[in-house]
C-alpha cells in the first residue's frame, strides 16, 4: 500500500511530466492560457491515461512479451491508444453528451501525445504491476492537471503584464515555464525520504 | 523472412481489429446530425460576432435546426440576404432584419472638455478606468483609447480628436464594442434613426457643464419639444425611445447644449 502512495505522490510531484520529464509541452503551451481550457485538457489527460494503461499493459505482459515482440511496443502502443481514444469519443457522443461536450474537443488532440505514449511505456519499463501501472497513471495525469493550472495561473498574470516587445507571446511564456519547472526540482527526494 | 513476418502480421491483425472496432461502433453509435445544420452554418456569415444572442454561428446554426421557434432574422452582419436564404432552407417566412448602428453617446473630443491627469499608464480603456475612473474630466466619457476599434471586425470604428467615432457605412451592428466599452458609451441604434443623444453624463447639468462644453445638462427641454414623447430624461440625461422617434429632429433643433446631435 505505501508503495503504491510513494508512486502516486512522486508522480505527481518528483516525476511530474511536464515539468520534469519535459513530456506533453505541446498542450502545455497550447491549451494553459485559460483555466476553464486548462482544466478540461486535464481531466481528458487523467481519463485518456488510465484508459490507455488499462489497455496497453495487458498487450504488452500477455501478448509481446510472451511472444518476443517487445520490439513492436511503440508502434502497437500508438496505434492501440489512437483507435482507443477514437472509440472512447464515438461512446461518448452517443451516451454521455454531456461529458462529450466538455472533454470532446481535447480528446483528439492528445490521442497521439508523447505524455500518453510515455506513460505506458514507463509503466512496463518500470516493471510495474497492473494496479501499479494504473496508480502511476493517475498520479501522472493528475502532476499534469497540476501544472496546467498553476501555469495558467502564471498565464493569465503575464497577460496583464507590461514585458517589452521582443518577449512578448512565446518567449516570456517559455522563461515563466522553465522557472515554475525549476520550482519543482525542490520536490526531490522530499518522496522517498518521507516513509522512511 | 519470418522475423520480419512475425513483426508485420501482429501489427496488421490489431490494425485490422481496431478498424473493425471503429467502424461498427460509428455505425452503431451514429450521432444523427440534422441535414440542413450545414447548409444553415454555410449561410451565416462565420464572423462569430454574437450579435444573434447565441455563442457564435454555430451556436445559431444549432439553435434554428434544433429549435422551430427560432427567429430567422436575428443575423445583423447578415441583413436581409442572410435572412432570405434561412428561412429559404428551413420553409418559413422571411423576416426582415432591422439593421443596427453603433452609436458613441459622448461628444466630449479635445474641444469639448479636456483631460484632468497625465495617464502613463497600460494604453486601453478599462486600464485607465481603473484608474480615478479615466484621464478625462468628465468620469462618464469616451476614455479615447479605442478599445472598441480594437474588437471591432470591420474595422469601422476611429479614434478621432481623442473620442471614437463609428463610421455608419461600415458598421454592422454587430454590438461587440457595446460589450467592450468600459463606460457603457456604446448602444446600437435602429439603422432607420438620425438622431442620439451625444452625452451619458448623469451628474446634475452645473457639474457636466464644468467639464464638458457639449454635455446633456437634463433641461427637459428636449422632453417637452418631442412631438411623439420619445425623449426622457433619466438621471439627468436624456434617452430616445427608439420606438417612438419619427425622425423629426426638432429635438436637435432645440436642444441648448448640443447634446443631442445627428447620427454621422
Amino acid at each position: 500500500m505505501i508503495k503504491l502512495i510513494i508512486i502516486l505522490l512522486s508522480a505527481v510531484f518528483i516525476n511530474n511530466y511536464i515539468l520534469s520529464r519535459f513530456l506533453g509541452i505541446c498542450p502545455f503551451l497550447g491549451v494553459s492560457k485559460k483555466l476553464d481550457s486548462a482544466t478540461g485538457m486535464s481531466l481528458a489527460v487523467i481519463f485518456v491515461m488510465m484508459i490507455a494503461t488499462a489497455v496497453t499493459w495487458p498487450i504488452q505482459m500477455f501478448l509481446l512479451n510472451p511472444n518476443n515482440l517487445g520490439y513492436l511496443q511503440t508502434i502497437v502502443f500508438i496505434l492501440v491508444i489512437a483507435a482507443l481514444v477514437q472509440l472512447v469519443e464515438i461512446v461518448l457522443k452517443r451516451y454521455v453528451p454531456a461529458l462529450h461536450k466538455s472533454l470532446g474537443v481535447y480528446l483528439p488532440l492528445i490521442t497521439t501525445n508523447c505524455a500518453i505514449l510515455g506513460v505506458t511505456i514507463l509503466n512496463i519499463d518500470e516493471g510495474y504491476t497492473f494496479a501499479e501501472s494504473m496508480v502511476n497513471s493517475l498520479g501522472s495525469g493528475l502532476g499534469f492537471m497540476l501544472a496546467m493550472i498553476m501555469f495558467s495561473g502564471v498565464r493569465s498574470k503575464l497577460e496583464g503584464a507590461d514585458i517589452p516587445k521582443s518577449f512578448k507571446g512565446l518567449p516570456i511564456t517559455l522563461v515563466a515555464a522553465s522557472i515554475t519547472s525549476l520550482s519543482f526540482m525542490g520536490f526531490g527526494g522530499v518522496i522517498e525520504n518521507m516513509f522512511a | 523472412m519470418n522475423v520480419i513476418l512475425a513483426a508485420v502480421i501482429p501489427v496488421v491483425i490489431i490494425g485490422l481489429i481496431c478498424a473493425v472496432v471503429l467502424v461498427t461502433a460509428s455505425k452503431l453509435m451514429a450521432v444523427k446530425e440534422d441535414e440542413r445544420l450545414p447548409k444553415v452554418r454555410e449561410c451565416l456569415p462565420g464572423a462569430n460576432c454574437g450579435a444573434c444572442g447565441f455563442a457564435g454561428c454555430d451556436g445559431y446554426a444549432k439553435a434554428l435546426v434544433e429549435n422551430e421557434t427560432t427567429p430567422t432574422n436575428l443575423c445583423v452582419p447578415g441583413a436581409d440576404a442572410v435572412s432570405h436564404q434561412l428561412s429559404d432552407i428551413l420553409g418559413k417566412e422571411f423576416e426582415d432584419v432591422v439593421e443596427q448602428v453603433a452609436v458613441v453617446h459622448c461628444s466630449g473630443d479635445c474641444e469639448n472638455t479636456e483631460d484632468n491627469v497625465d495617464y502613463y499608464g497600460i494604453e486601453t480603456c478599462s486600464a485607465a478606468k481603473l484608474l480615478f475612473g479615466g484621464k478625462g474630466k468628465c468620469v462618464f466619457g469616451c476614455v479615447g483609447f479605442g478599445d472598441c476599434k480594437n474588437v471591432c471586425p470591420n474595422d469601422a470604428i476611429v479614434i478621432k480628436n481623442g473620442i471614437a467615432q463609428v463610421c455608419r457605412a461600415d458598421c454592422v451592428g454587430c454590438g461587440l464594442c457595446v460589450k467592450t466599452c468600459p463606460n457603457k458609451l456604446i448602444s446600437l441604434v435602429p439603422d432607420t434613426k438620425n438622431y442620439a443623444v451625444l452625452c451619458s453624463n448623469k451628474d446634475k447639468g452645473a457639474v457636466t457643464r464644468k467639464v464638458c462644453k457639449k454635455g446633456c445638462i437634463g433641461c427637459r427641454k428636449c422632453e417637452k419639444v418631442c412631438p411623439a414623447q420619445a425623449i426622457k430624461v433619466i438621471d439627468n440625461v436624456a434617452v430616445i425611445d427608439y420606438e417612438k422617434c419619427t425622425n423629426c429632429g426638432a429635438c436637435v433643433e432645440n436642444c441648448t447644449t448640443q447634446g443631442i446631435g445627428i447620427i454621422k
